[in-house]
């Protein structure tokens, strides 16, 4: 079965992007297809690279592009929620005069109509927040 | 259709059970995550509740990984829900047509 | 499976205390263009999305309520109101703003998008969802 998943909240705060990543990961081993994951709201601090966890707690960011990695996941920031949220790949970057780009690998940036073309080819979509 | 419905806030902090429970048909499921499982555990203010739509033919799930995180004990869990892990979660977003996550 | 599906926004938060209803909105505008059936559904803390009256000059935000009187004009006209929801908080359809689109079909009639539900009601508007983006 094709799965999209839309996460809601970042990393840390709430338990959001944990369960969706947990979720992600059995859908995977039992033999799914997680057809896209979109980032909303502060969900797309999720995709910064400059996240420093302690080293005794997850990095959450880090397992989305280790696991996107691995299965090859689309993972999709949106670009209006990121830009408010100063997660940005090189062009945005450039284009907004700001020094770097942050986002982490794996993920890319790209429109709203992305998480409504998820909802129209997966089966089922989910949504992670608070 | 039937729904999967997940509760991810506790009982005591937010409506969002009871809401959830307001809308439930005989063929749904709700299932319990996050700080949700604590409406799970017998003898609450929200058993009540449960049990009507139980008996109404709803069916109940709890994440066993959050029960545990949060020392809530699987054996206190009301009759009636069946305990489940994250494969099981995405094995009932498979058996239902659709999900509602009751944020 | 027909190319059209049912988008169903489940709104549940008030506007300004925190972001979602504004960015439920943005979506629901996107989402226009992809030509799927779309209903909106304000329930819980959401019917305060449609309060009339709404001034932010004060709090320094964006005022985005007017936006949702544009939603006709994006084909974005079946909006549904859980009338429990208005109850338990005091307030009727009097206190929202009132939603229209024209019909097309009707000789460009101007038309109510807003509709009263109970939980019943609401409860099939749910089950029969293809999608469910929950705000």
């Amino acid at each position: 079965m094709k799965f999209a998943i839309q996460i809601n909240e970042g990393p840390f705060t709430h338990q959001a992007a944990d369960t969706a990543y947990q979720f992600t990961k059995a859908a995977l081993a039992n033999g799914h297809e997680i057809f896209r994951v979109f980032f909303y709201h502060d969900g797309v601090n999720n995709g910064t690279m400059y996240g420093v966890p302690p080293i005794d707690d997850r990095n959450v960011q880090q397992m989305w592009s280790e696991l996107a990695e691995e299965h090859d996941l689309d993972l999709v920031v949106c670009v209006a929620a990121a830009q408010r949220r100063g997660i940005m790949d090189e062009d945005e970057s450039k284009r907004h005069g700001k020094g770097a780009a942050n986002i982490a690998p794996k993920f890319r940036i790209s429109g709203l109509g992305q998480l409504i073309e998820a909802g129209i080819q997966a089966d089922r979509l989910l949504v992670f927040g608070d | 259709m039937s729904t999967l419905h997940t509760v991810n806030k506790s009982p005591f902090d937010r409506n969002s059970l009871d809401t959830c429970l307001s809308v439930t048909k005989a063929d749904a499921t709700v299932l319990m995550i996050e700080d949700g499982v604590a409406g799970a555990m017998q003898n609450t203010t929200a058993s009540a509740g449960i049990s009507d739509a139980m008996a109404k033919g709803v069916k109940f799930a709890v994440l066993g990984e959050d029960l545990r995180a949060r020392g809530l004990p699987a054996d206190r869990v009301m009759d009636g829900f069946s305990v489940v892990d994250y494969a099981g979660f995405v094995q009932l977003s498979a058996d239902h047509d659709n999900v509602q996550s009751w944020l | 499976m027909s190319d059209t599906k049912k988008f169903v926004y489940i709104n549940r938060k008030a506007p300004y205390g925190t972001v979602y209803a504004l960015e439920s909105l943005e979506v629901v505008l996107i989402g226009a263009a992809f030509e799927q059936e779309v209903q909106l559904v304000f329930v819980d803390d959401g019917v305060y999305q449609l309060t009339k009256g709404q001034d932010t000059d004060g709090i320094g935000m964006k005022n985005f309520s007017k936006t949702y009187s544009a939603l006709g004009d994006y084909d974005v006209n079946q909006i549904y109101v859980d009338e429990q929801s208005l109850k338990d908080r005091g307030l009727t359809m009097d206190d929202l703003q009132e939603l229209t689109y024209e019909d097309e079909d009707d000789d460009w009639a101007e038309k109510s998008s807003m509709k009263l539900v109970n939980r019943e009601q609401l409860a099939d508007l749910i089950s029969d969802a293809d999608v469910l983006l929950n705000f």
